[in-house]
């Protein structure tokens, strides 16, 4: 087990800018998402963890032990770091057994030591019976097995995963989930997990790390990020949150007062929240309700009927170009071009640091 | 509407039976001449001319010589092209581009040219050992003129063509097959052996088979190394034959080059047996392995690379180029001795070789033109129009080019040493007989580039001409032609600079009048004229030089893969 501490890592390629002043802490034993719009650097930097690249700027520590510096890069051979590739990355030219077996092997483990290690990781992986067969032969779901496997095998105390479910199909996706949830609950190991679905993200991590064009813009739990978007794309990002203009009225303790579209809302902010005029807050789905009258004016553009329910989007009527989006039972029925009244119930206030 | 259909039908028609009859003349019609010989002799069954090749122990001797020769340029080639192919895809050297333009020009350079040059460099006469004072004796022998001399060249020549294959497949080896292996704990060392070499094996194979035909089948480096030594192999055996017994020992000497022709189809077969059963079928679109630092070895390697340019590459020109300024044999070059005047008399005074010029200019202009001019219409059919008896298409028109030059040159005299049928038109002994045999060998060097063109283009251009309602030969001209003309004319580059210089099918098909250069540096050497060999030498040289860097100005256009010198 082991901690990962990354410290002020930034990479650029040829002036390209992929990370810029990159932190983060991983607790030992932790299970780390990050997650974050194709481009905007996930995989640079899971690969400046794993010593495929070196750091222009800063440190990364494994364990206490330094790994990257601008002057010190311990190879990736050297550092016990496992890695899950997106597209599994098993040599066409050996068995199962042969690929999970290689680090071992590598290694000079005993053969028959080896032998029970690989069964033992086959099995973990529900794979038992399946170490003579080519890597050409099994299904996407059971490489991605595999992989997992062959990192599993030499008891690594960091895996890296760069978006192992990205290739497989919906199904395949949710059991591997559970696959990975367990094992890290068996296990324990510190786990760093890329990628660009944040229902996944949600459902595996203990935190979250939210990138963005090479930035780390909020490292928080799942609840967290939700509830308390640090910037716009956070709230965006996230579970799809709109974000409003506000003019804040009043703030303390965590609660304010504040104007949206020409009404008076109560909101959530930080309990430093300074009043200021222009701010922008986060509202979701659930913090939308329908009134009939005294509420914001709204047209429907577009009502998509998703079993059980409605998804709505709208626009205010006072002219602003804001869009809204919020789902509703079914029972009431709305087509384009109705005109309603909405009541935002609730909301968190972006804090101002991030006000841009 | 019907008639519509019907017309289109007949110029789909036209299209494929005129491009199966070409195909048909240049590749099926000889070889199958070639073979209808051995069963038939001079039109009548007979076991004679079989019997006397093989009852005969020269066969023998040039066979055991070929797969001597052979074996050895494979090796060599084999271990000097997958190293550099190694060290310049794998490692962080420097210069690469540089380095891997002036590794491949060996590959351009006719054969006859390269055994000259090492000839000229190593021999007792070299300018430059006189120059640098480490001249061996006069009228001692040339440690050129044995099997280690040509095994060498061959390897020399050879191995950037191994170079280039294993290059291409090391491109595709997808990073994290690599790093992989190195988070597994794999030094960089272990990596090279278990994870990179095994996935290399299928273009290994590819490669030593490859160089394995051309070596059997290289005729130039045997004949300037190995005639003197009276060491013969079967392509030179053919030479020697035809050249005493003239078309009287024609079905003997067929079943001499269909043993060559044997020969390599069995290492074609081998290399296809064992790839099949090592296909890994790489398929990535992911980036290259970052490269291996080399850390203080990279000077050496950079120092050990260069020197082999210097040794393959620029020494022998230099060597050549020394002895083309020397007024006579055997001088030492100094202030007084140099002269251009073996340029003069090769390009003016010179009949035959004058006209030489002449000859080889216009064969490989025009063999370039009618190529790229067939090579549109066949690769469409191959690639758009995939049949059933489209591969069979393509394979035929590979057939010349894969097989050894003097099989399709001994085809070509069966074919045509009487008369055409009906015509009456004697070609043999004409300058037409060679542009028929280039065609047939080099066609396939404008179609490949096309037909890889062909396969980056979306199908669907034509088909949005062809809903535009324009008709076949049409979308063929403003649609298909435009995209893939840069492919296509490169291949004509490539084929102009292989023609231009070329030497085993001329020697074969050459008579007064329709000399090429190959054959003029020939006789030149056999008569003992180098300093004039070298000197058209030189000029042919030269030539591809310019014509290499001329073509890689609108190398940006090309599908990648399409100049072999441009990394
Ligand atoms: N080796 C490289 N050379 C140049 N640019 C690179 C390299 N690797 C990544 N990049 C650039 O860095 C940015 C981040 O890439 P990446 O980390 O792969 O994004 P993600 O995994 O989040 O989709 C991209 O704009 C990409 O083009
Ligand atoms: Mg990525």
């Amino acid at each position: 087990m082991a901690g990962l501490k990354i410290n002020n890592v930034s990479k650029s390629f040829a002036g390209f800018n992929a990370l810029t002043n990159v932190s983060l802490d991983v607790r030992d034993g932790e299970f780390v998402a990050i997650l974050g719009p194709s481009g905007c650097g996930k995989t640079t930097l899971l690969r400046l963890i794993a010593g495929f690249e070196k750091v222009t700027e800063g440190t990364v520590t494994v364990d206490g032990n330094l790994m990257s510096s601008p002057s010190i890069n311990i190879p990736p051979e050297s550092r016990r770091v496992g890695i899950v590739f997106q597209n599994y990355a098993l040599w066409p030219h050996m068995t199962v057994s042969e690929n999970v077996g290689y680090s071992l092997k590598v290694a000079k483990v005993h053969k028959t030591e080896r032998h029970r290690r690989i069964e033992e990781a086959l099995a973990l992986v529900d794979l038992n019976g399946f170490g003579d067969r080519r890597p050409s032969n099994l299904s996407g779901g059971q490489r991605q097995r595999v992989a997992l496997a062959r990192c599993l095998v030499s008891a690594p105390s960091l895996v890296l995963f760069d978006e192992p479910l990205a290739n497989l199909d919906v199904h395949l996706r949710a059991s591997m989930e559970d696959e990975f949830a367990s094992f890290h609950k068996r296990t324990g190991t510190t786990i760093v997990y890329i990628t660009h679905d944040q229902a996944e993200a949600m459902a595996l991590a203990d935190r979250i790390a939210v990138m963005d064009k090479g930035v780390l813009v909020q490292f928080a739990t799942p609840r967290e990020l939700y509830e308390q978007p640090a910037t716009k794309m956070v709230a965006s990002f996230i579970a799809q949150g709109m974000v409003f203009p506000i003019e804040i009225l009043s703030a303390q303790n965590g609660k304010c007062r504040a104007r949206m579209l020409g009404h008076d809302v109560q909101l959530r902010c930080s309990s430093d929240q300074k009043v200021i005029a222009p701010a922008n807050a986060c509202i979701r789905s659930a913090d939308i309700e329908l009134v009939e009258t005294g509420g914001i004016p709204i047209e429907i553009q577009r009502c998509i009927y998703r079993g059980g329910g409605a998804r709505i989007e709208a626009r205010p009527l006072d002219g602003s170009d804001l869009e809204l989006h919020f789902d509703l039972p079914e029972p009431k029925r709305l087509k384009a071009g109705d005109r309603i009244q909405i009541r935002v119930i609730s909301g968190w206030v972006i804090p101002q640091e991030y006000v841009s | 509407m019907l008639t519509q259909t019907k017309q289109r039908q007949g110029i789909d028609m036209a299209l494929i039976a005129g491009v199966t009859l070409v195909v048909a003349t240049l590749s099926i019609l000889p070889m199958g001449r070639l073979v209808f010989e051995l069963v038939m002799p001079q039109g009548s069954f007979s076991l004679r001319p079989i019997q006397t090749a093989m009852g005969s122990s020269t066969t023998w001797t040039a066979t055991w010589h070929s797969l001597q020769v052979g074996v050895g340029g494979t090796l060599l080639s084999v271990v000097l092209g997958t190293s550099v192919a190694l060290l310049v895809s794998l490692t962080d050297v420097r210069a690469k581009s540089p380095f891997v333009l002036f590794y491949v020009v060996p590959l351009l350079i006719a054969p006859q040219v390269t055994a000259l040059a090492w000839l000229q460099l190593f021999g007792p006469a070299s300018p430059f050992l006189k120059l640098v004072g480490l001249a061996p004796a006069l009228g001692s022998r040339n440690p050129l003129y044995s099997t280690t001399g040509i095994i060498v060249l061959l390897g020399v020549q050879y191995g950037p063509l191994v170079f280039l294959m294993v290059r291409a497949g090391l491109r595709k080896l997808p990073r994290e097959l690599v790093e992989a292996a190195l988070s597994s704990g794999a030094g960089r060392l272990t990596v090279l052996r278990t994870i990179i070499l095994p996935l290399m094996t299928p273009s290994i194979i590819g490669a030593t088979a490859l160089a394995f035909v051309s070596c059997v089948g290289n005729f130039g480096i045997p004949a300037f190394l190995g005639i003197p030594a009276n060491y013969l192999v079967l392509p030179t055996l053919i030479y020697q034959r035809l050249a005493g017994g003239g078309p009287a020992v024609l079905s003997e000497v067929a079943v001499l080059s269909f043993l060559i022709g044997l020969i390599a189809i069995a290492g074609i077969l081998a290399q296809d047996y064992t790839s099949r059963r090592r296909d890994y079928r790489i398929a990535s679109t992911s980036l290259p392995a970052a490269p291996f630092e080399l850390g203080g070895w990279r000077i050496c390697f950079e120092i050990l690379m260069w020197s082999l340019i210097v040794v393959v590459l620029i020494l022998p020109i230099l060597g050549l180029f020394l002895t083309s300024l020397v007024s006579a044999y055997g001088i030492p070059l100094n202030a007084k001795t140099v002269t251009l005047a073996n340029y003069a008399f090769v390009m003016f005074d010179h009949t035959a070789a004058s006209r030489a010029f002449l000859n080889s200019f216009g064969l490989s202009i025009a063999a370039a033109l009618f190529a790229v001019v067939l090579a549109v219409p066949l690769a469409y059919l191959v690639t758009w129009r995939v049949r059933w008896w489209t591969n069979f298409l393509n394979l035929s028109v590979e057939l010349p080019y894969a097989l050894p030059g003097v099989v399709l040159a001994i085809a070509s005299l069966l074919l045509f040493l009487k008369p055409l049928p009906i015509l009456g038109v004697q070609i043999y002994n004409t300058i037409w007989i060679i542009f028929y045999a280039y065609l047939a060998r080099f066609l396939v060097l404008a179609v490949r580039p096309t037909i890889s063109g062909l396969h980056q283009i979306d199908r669907s251009l034509e088909e949005a001409a062809q809903v535009a309602g324009a008709k076949l030969l049409y979308r063929m001209r403003s649609i298909i032609f435009p995209l893939v003309a840069p492919a296509t004319l490169a291949g004509g580059i490539l084929i102009f600079m292989t023609a231009f210089s070329e030497l085993t099918v001329s020697a074969l098909l050459w008579a007064s009048g329709s000399e090429t250069i190959g054959v003029v540096i020939f006789s030149f050497e056999q008569g003992g004229d180098s300093n004039y060999a070298a000197a058209i030498s030189v000029l042919t040289v030269a030539l591809t030089f310019i014509l290499m860097l001329f073509t890689s100005l609108f190398a940006r256009h090309l599908p990648a893969g399409v100049l072999p010198w441009r990394d």
